[in-house]
């Protein structure tokens, strides 16, 4: 009796003991984001850089660390990815204003980058005076949009985002819709709108269980991406409100939520728009050159082959980064040294050709490789010439400190109640100018 | 005492060279150690208490206080994520605002039936559950232990599951409901729906903790009350209620003002739960509760003057749930 009572109590204490060490091991795990500390030399005397980026990049994927190392032996790189820019970006500001916890290289989003350059310039390196950094290895636009006032460079450009429609063919050819990438670019030419009425089209007879498009947010993103002007004019006055630009996307996004032809995965890059796409719930999607990139990382082998892509109604941009070099960083001259390479018209063109992203760089988008570009994920499909040819109509556009805000906010309070059938679309503009109208007030 | 002992025989063995003065002087300083031992015992039953709950104290200065206050100070000013050391005074218009903040009452009604929704069975639920442990059972330090595993969770682990478990399209309850014919509910999205999943996460976590605060406080009623009660023909239904429940009184109120201060400050749940990711708590802001909002003023939308007066109010509704807590146990305490 004796005996089995105290196996009761080690068995007892050995469960609890368990327990605890699951759970500190739990707390331990947390300890991974403190990048900055751990920067300087290991045992082996090679120097880590750290890099700290959001969503997909593709500089692993496309081999390009590899590449680096080999060419420095002395260099490590080490990646760190948070996979939504709004809880990417938050934490980069807290961060910059400790001045710890900053990965050597950290990516920027185009909606912060006007942000970035006028509140924090003090806080990144001047990349202009770096070996291999220019400011001519950028198109003019984007090169003065990761520049200060004062002329300092401070965010190299990665990648563009001219706009393509990528479309299944498999459920195209299921729905009665063309699928030769010319006859369906016909479909949609010309306006956005076509591209929505092409989606009646195949509501009518599609295969059961998909949409044609991703959400409302894909489609709102889309639209706005065509227009020079969006969210603040020139001076940097707000004109969300106003601008008959904004007004048409967000009732385009609304009518194609109303009418059923989203999958209403919500905003993008979620748990919900990434099973979409692993499972292939929809037919079409707006396609800056980066986005074949995710939809390779998302759709897996399983959409191997089924997507090709379709010049779009008009040209546009959606996205594209920067990469800056934190000062309170460990190992500025590397990493800039490192960011200059990464940004550099060859690695650039390489990218292309591994992952999709376009290059910001006219140089390597005029590099012939860049127009024969072939991607196994997607044989057959010329992309480089389709975002080539694109890439040549996106307008000069004018960007705010605020236009991720802004931009979420239309999302998020507005076409999700659309989508979700809770509002009308007028309703659901009202709501998301009265979260966007508090959200800017300071 | 061995410690004691010591430091009162160090210093004459320090001054080795003093022994004949020892030998003339031995009453005299015999007396004087004596009285020096008695006064340093004194000192150490004064001021050591001090010395042991400092820590806790220089601890809570640096990480409770000073941000309280720093936070109070911030709350008077316009500051920006941008650039949080620049701070122009805007005295308590970020407080006035609040009134007309229809996000903030929404974020305060929000609390308010979450709070509820929580709360109320997760008590219930951990007294019911509490009362079954009582009884005698086999492998009851199992079942104990058992209880608390949910407790020991982290909020990000086990709402990242409960998230999936409550997905659309691939979530596990929507596939188990498909057996009777329910269409896929989209619980983030529904108004009702996303609260209860919401609801169901702080549910889980807390009714074992709570459970186990109870069964401490049954254990401790004296056995002979059940005795009598049983000889008077109490069934174990009225036991509960006539023996136990009156008898676990302070206890339930300790619990009810944990579970409410938890409940005020909810945000880990309703943050991970949202699809998006985001601050909002859906759509509608259906379930955005104070926390959550503070958070997107803070940190989404970078006003942390405005998420600071957020917080202060925030504080002070907790405080004034702790005034009302005493004030109930003040009356228990005297119609007992």
């Amino acid at each position: 009796m004796r005996s089995y009572r105290t196996t009761r109590r080690a068995a007892a204490i050995a469960v609890t003991a368990a327990l605890a060490a699951g759970l500190l091991a739990g707390c331990a795990s947390d300890d991974g984001d403190d990048s900055a500390k751990d920067t300087g030399g290991d045992s082996s005397g090679k120097t880590t850089l750290n890099v700290g980026l959001f969503g997909v990049f593709g500089y692993q994927e496309a081999g390009l660390y590899a590449e680096y190392e080999k060419l420095h032996p002395n260099i490590k790189i080490k990646q760190t990815t948070v996979e939504r820019n709004e809880n990417y970006y938050p934490a980069l500001l807290t961060h910059l204003s400790a001045g710890s916890g900053l990965s050597d290289i950290q990516g920027i989003e185009i909606a912060n980058i006007a942000e970035i350059t006028s509140t924090q310039a003090d806080k990144f390196m001047d990349l202009s005076k770096v070996e291999g950094a220019s400011k001519d290895n950028f198109f003019p636009w984007k090169a003065a949009q990761g520049s200060t006032k004062d002329g300092k460079l401070i965010g190299l450009g990665t990648d563009i985002g001219p706009m393509a429609l990528c479309y299944r063919k498999d459920l195209f050819e299921a729905a009665g819709l063309p699928t030769d990438r010319d006859k369906v670019a016909e479909l949609w030419k010309g306006d956005w709108k076509k591209w929505v009425d092409a989606g009646n089209q195949y509501k009518a007879k599609a295969p059961k269980g998909t949409a044609w498009t991703d959400g409302a947010a894909g489609v709102f993103n889309a639209a706005i991406s065509s227009s020079a002007t969006r969210y603040v004019d020139d001076s940097g006055n707000y004109i969300y409100k106003d601008n008959p630009d904004v007004r048409a996307a967000f009732d385009l996004a609304a009518d194609a939520a109303a009418n059923g032809l989203t999958a209403k995965t919500g905003e993008p890059f979620t748990e919900p728009w990434n099973q979409a796409i692993a499972n292939g719930k929809f037919a079409t999607i707006s396609c800056p050159a980066w986005m074949l990139g995710t939809l390779k990382d998302k759709g897996g082998d399983k959409a191997k082959g089924k997507w090709d892509i379709a010049v779009p109604p008009k040209g546009g941009n959606w996205g594209g980064s920067f990469l800056g070099v934190p000062e309170a960083g460990k190992n500025k001259e590397e990493a800039a040294k490192l960011a200059a390479w990464l940004t550099a018209p060859e690695q650039q063109a390489k990218l292309f050709a591994k992952q999709g992203s376009f290059p910001s760089s006219p140089q390597a988008a005029a590099m012939p490789e860049i127009k024969t570009a072939k991607n196994d994920y997607f044989p057959e499909v010329p992309y480089g010439e389709i975002f080539s040819a694109t890439a040549a109509d996106i307008p000069v556009q004018v960007i705010g400190a605020k236009d991720q805000t802004v931009q979420e906010n239309f999302v998020r309070s507005g076409l999700l109640l659309v989508e979700q059938g809770k509002q009308d679309k007028d309703g659901a503009w009202d709501a998301a100018i009265k979260a966007i109208d508090n959200a800017l007030d300071q | 005492m061995t410690s004691t002992g010591s430091h009162v025989t160090a210093p004459p063995s320090n001054k080795g060279g003093a022994a004949p003065r020892h030998q003339n002087s031995d009453g005299a300083n015999t007396a004087r150690n004596a009285k020096r031992r008695s006064r340093l015992y004194r000192w150490d039953m004064k001021y050591s208490p001090y010395g042991f709950i400092a820590p806790f104290f220089l601890f809570f200065l640096a990480f409770g206080l000073f941000p309280l206050l720093y936070t109070g100070y911030a709350s008077l000013h316009q500051v920006e994520l941008t650039a949080p050391t620049d701070m122009n005074w805007v005295g308590l218009r970020n407080y006035s605002r609040l009134l007309e903040d229809d996000f903030f009452w929404n974020a305060l009604k929000v609390t308010l039936i979450l709070g509820i929704m929580s709360t109320v069975p997760q008590l219930l639920m951990a007294l019911g559950l509490a009362h079954l442990l009582n009884y005698r059972l086999r492998g009851s330090t199992f079942f104990r232990v058992a209880m608390l595993t949910p407790y020991a969770t982290s909020v990000a682990a086990a709402t990242l599951v409960f998230a999936m478990l409550f997905g659309r399209d691939y979530g596990m309850i929507n596939w188990f409901l498909g057996f009777f014919g329910v269409d896929h509910i989209d619980w983030a999205a529904g108004t009702w729906s996303s609260r209860i999943g919401v609801s169901v996460i702080v549910i889980w976590r807390w009714t074992g903790y709570n459970t186990l605060i109870y069964l401490a406080a049954m254990q401790a009623i004296p056995k002979d009350l059940y005795e009598s009660a049983a000889i008077d023909g109490a069934s174990r239904w009225k036991q509960f209620l006539h023996v136990t429940i009156p008898s676990l009184r302070p206890t339930i109120l300790f619990t009810v003002v944990v579970s409410s201060i938890g409940a005020m400050q909810l945000f880990g749940e309703p943050l991970l739960f949202n699809p998006g990711g985001g601050a909002n708590g859906g759509a509608e802001h259906q379930f955005q509760t104070i926390g959550l909002y503070l958070y997107e003023q803070g940190w989404t939308n970078q006003h942390l003057g405005r998420g600071a007066a957020i917080a202060w109010v925030m504080f002070i509704l907790l405080v004034v749930i702790g005034l009302l807590s005493t004030l109930i146990s003040r009356r228990l305490a005297k119609t007992h």
